[in-house]
């Protein structure tokens, strides 16, 4: 079951910062400002970790697919829900990779179905 | 009514340039590697001016002039240290209109707020850290007849400050005063969303302050944020913003093992009992309003009441009023002083907003009021409006459990205070919280078990110096607004002295 996608327009940003910055990975942030934004860092830049659950990883073309984090008290909250990463013009904050092309990557989200949560072993709260 | 002219306008007494590079060792100087970028107004969603694109040889070259200010700063008397607090103060306080003012442009925000709260917020500020410096003492502990423990208050050199982008002036006068006070060279960064407030502040008081001791370099994230957080010559950092950007931070500072101090937002509650509507009187009336202050400045506040939480056996007669009072707020042109609420800080923002109007829809909460864009007239029609919107629903939602960061309420009801309770700290984050009851042991008890840093109770979006503000669980680290900060930009020097003439005997 997948949790997560990508739209054409970020995978197409996807690959241009991979050109330019190496392998990516994203990190859900959530919090103040520029919370609940999907942050991209350079592969490894961010440290991940048993408080963190690897979400699903995208297939955007590249020899290696860009996994997407998100940190496991934040998962047990956003469990039922399906997350496509987009991107919009504007600015981020934070030290995410996209912000000085005029971009920022954005989350939109959907329920999963019956059929999808059901495949995907986590209890509903 | 007043409708203050848009800064760089012929009516305007603000003056824009078409560029601004950092201000750095007391001097204008352009980035060197020659980039700038557009600021936006929210206002109107146009550019307004240029700001320079930092990159890490401008946050070295800031960090040079800070290390050469620090020695001579940190060993200034207290006494000078807080008369020059207090002389910036005296001249924010002389040009306050036009700070206000220019924060607007800046930041969207209703200049009504910036009048009365966000500018006379910062200059009592550094009032108040003057005061608190002047008073400081360090201490001494008699360990025993002979030995003594000194311990001093010392600075700890250069610190790194990067800077939201909700209140840019309020929020870097959080993190400077402390510092400056307490004897800090400092480099900060504004948010890039918001580079340009900052520097009309710097343009107005940074002659005050030895060269060096202030400076301020804008960029991006990437760019400039991170070659400054994770320098290993400063000695600590102060951040105001997301979670995973926190974790970031805290790693890198794990790298140099430098302090920091973090407030990373929140999800408060905001109870109201049912004894709140025992009478229609003015405790009614306030608390109403305080139903409302989800809106101050436009939800884009990290204590936001972003959720109420009303008893059951008052919400079919307390709702429709706080609904009422929510539809009274007046959206619109934040530099007319009757403006209740402003534009969304940027267009990414707006669109983050709308994406939670759209999943709150999908999980089935009720929408009370508002619930869309907001379009205006005229100049306006670009800029960044959402409506004021109340959502109904219950607190397993995500737009009950993640910072919109935009006027939107989640709203929902409880039985009592235990499920209140419950309730209120079913959540990640424990910054702010608000508290509305009559009864007095209630207050003591429910503030007292609720995991935030902050229960305003009886009251909300209150910020005076001299109450501490921080967050518990994922909001953070530290205690600002309050002298408990001038301990998070020092460090304690110990002398322990024996005044015995008598060997120990071990050797």
């Amino acid at each position: 079951m997948q949790r997560v996608a990508v739209t054409g327009a970020a995978a197409e940003l996807i690959r241009r910062l991979t050109a330019t910055h190496g392998p990516v990975m994203f990190h859900q942030s959530g919090g103040c400002c520029d919370g609940s934004s999907p942050m991209c860092y350079p592969d490894g830049e961010f440290r991940t970790g048993d408080a963190d659950v690897h979400l699903g990883d995208l297939d955007v073309g590249l020899d290696r697919p860009v996994p997407v984090w998100m940190s496991r008290a934040q998962f047990a909250y956003w469990q039922h829900t399906h997350l496509t990463i987009d991107v919009v013009e504007g600015r981020g904050a934070g030290f995410s990779l996209e912000a000085p092309e005029g971009v920022r990557f954005l989350i939109r989200s959907r329920l999963l179905t019956d059929e999808e949560y059901a495949a995907s072993g986590e209890q509903p709260q | 009514m007043t409708v203050y002219a848009a800064p760089g306008s012929a009516d305007s007494t603000i003056e824009v340039q078409s560029r601004y590079g950092h201000y750095i060792g007391g001097e204008w100087v352009a980035p060197v590697k020659g980039g700038y970028f557009e600021n936006v107004t929210p206002v109107t969603g146009k550019p307004f001016t240029e700001v320079g694109r930092g990159t890490a040889e401008d946050i070295e070259a800031a960090i040079d002039a800070a290390w050469n200010a620090a020695p001579a700063w940190g060993s200034t008397s207290t006494t000078e240290r807080a008369n020059i607090l207090l002389k910036i103060a005296d001249r924010m306080e002389a040009n306050l209109a036009d700070l206000a003012v220019l924060e607007t442009w800046e930041n969207g925000k209703a200049v009504r707020e910036t009048l009365n709260a966000d500018i006379p917020l910062a200059i009592d500020h550094f009032r108040y850290f003057a005061g608190a410096l002047r008073a400081q003492e360090g201490t001494i502990s008699e360990v025993d007849g002979t030995t003594i423990a000194y311990h001093f208050h010392e600075p700890l050199g250069v610190v790194g400050q990067i800077i939201p982008w909700n209140f840019p002036i309020l929020m870097a006068v959080w993190k400077l005063a402390p510092a400056l006070a307490a004897g800090n060279a400092v480099v900060l960064k504004p948010a890039e969303q918001t580079p340009w407030s900052i520097l009309k502040l710097v343009e107005l008081v940074g002659d005050l302050l030895p060269p060096g001791v202030l400076n301020v370099v804008n960029g991006f994230g990437v760019e400039a944020g991170k070659p400054l957080a994770s320098n290993p010559r400063i000695r600590k950092v102060a951040f105001t913003g997301e979670t995973t950007t926190g974790r970031l931070i805290m790693q890198y500072a794990s790298e140099n093992i430098i302090p920091v101090t973090l407030e990373l937002g929140g999800k408060s509650p905001n109870i109201f009992f049912d004894d709140v509507a025992a009478q229609n009187d003015a405790f009614y009336d306030k608390a109403l309003e305080g139903f409302a202050m989800f809106a101050l400045n436009q939800g884009e506040v990290c204590t936001c009441p972003s959720r109420a939480l009303v008893q059951q056996s008052m919400y079919a007669d307390f709702v429709p009023d706080a609904i009422a009072r929510v539809e009274a707020i007046k959206l619109g042109n934040p530099l007319d002083d009757t403006t209740m609420m402003g534009a969304q800080a940027s267009s990414d923002q707006l669109e983050k907003i709308l994406s939670y109007l759209d999943i709150g829809r999908q999980e089935g909460a009720k929408v009370l009021t508002g619930g869309d864009r907001a379009k205006l007239d005229g100049d306006l029609a670009e800029g960044f409006y959402v409506q004021p919107t109340v959502f109904e629903g219950n607190n397993a939602m995500r737009i009950f459990q993640e910072e919109i960061f935009g006027p939107v309420l989640a709203l929902t009801a409880f039985d009592d205070e235990a499920d209140a309770l419950k309730i209120a700290n079913d959540t990640l984050y424990g910054l702010g919280a608000g508290l509305w009851t009559r009864d007095g042991s209630r207050m003591f008890r429910a503030g007292k078990a609720i995991q935030a840093g902050r229960v305003w109770t009886n009251c909300y979006h209150a910020y005076p110096a001299h109450a501490a503000f921080g967050g518990y669980k994922q909001s953070g680290i530290g205690r600002e607004n309050h002298k408990m900060m001038l301990d998070h930009y020092q460090q304690t020097k110990n002398l322990l002295v024996s005044y015995s003439p008598d060997k120990l005997g071990f050797f």
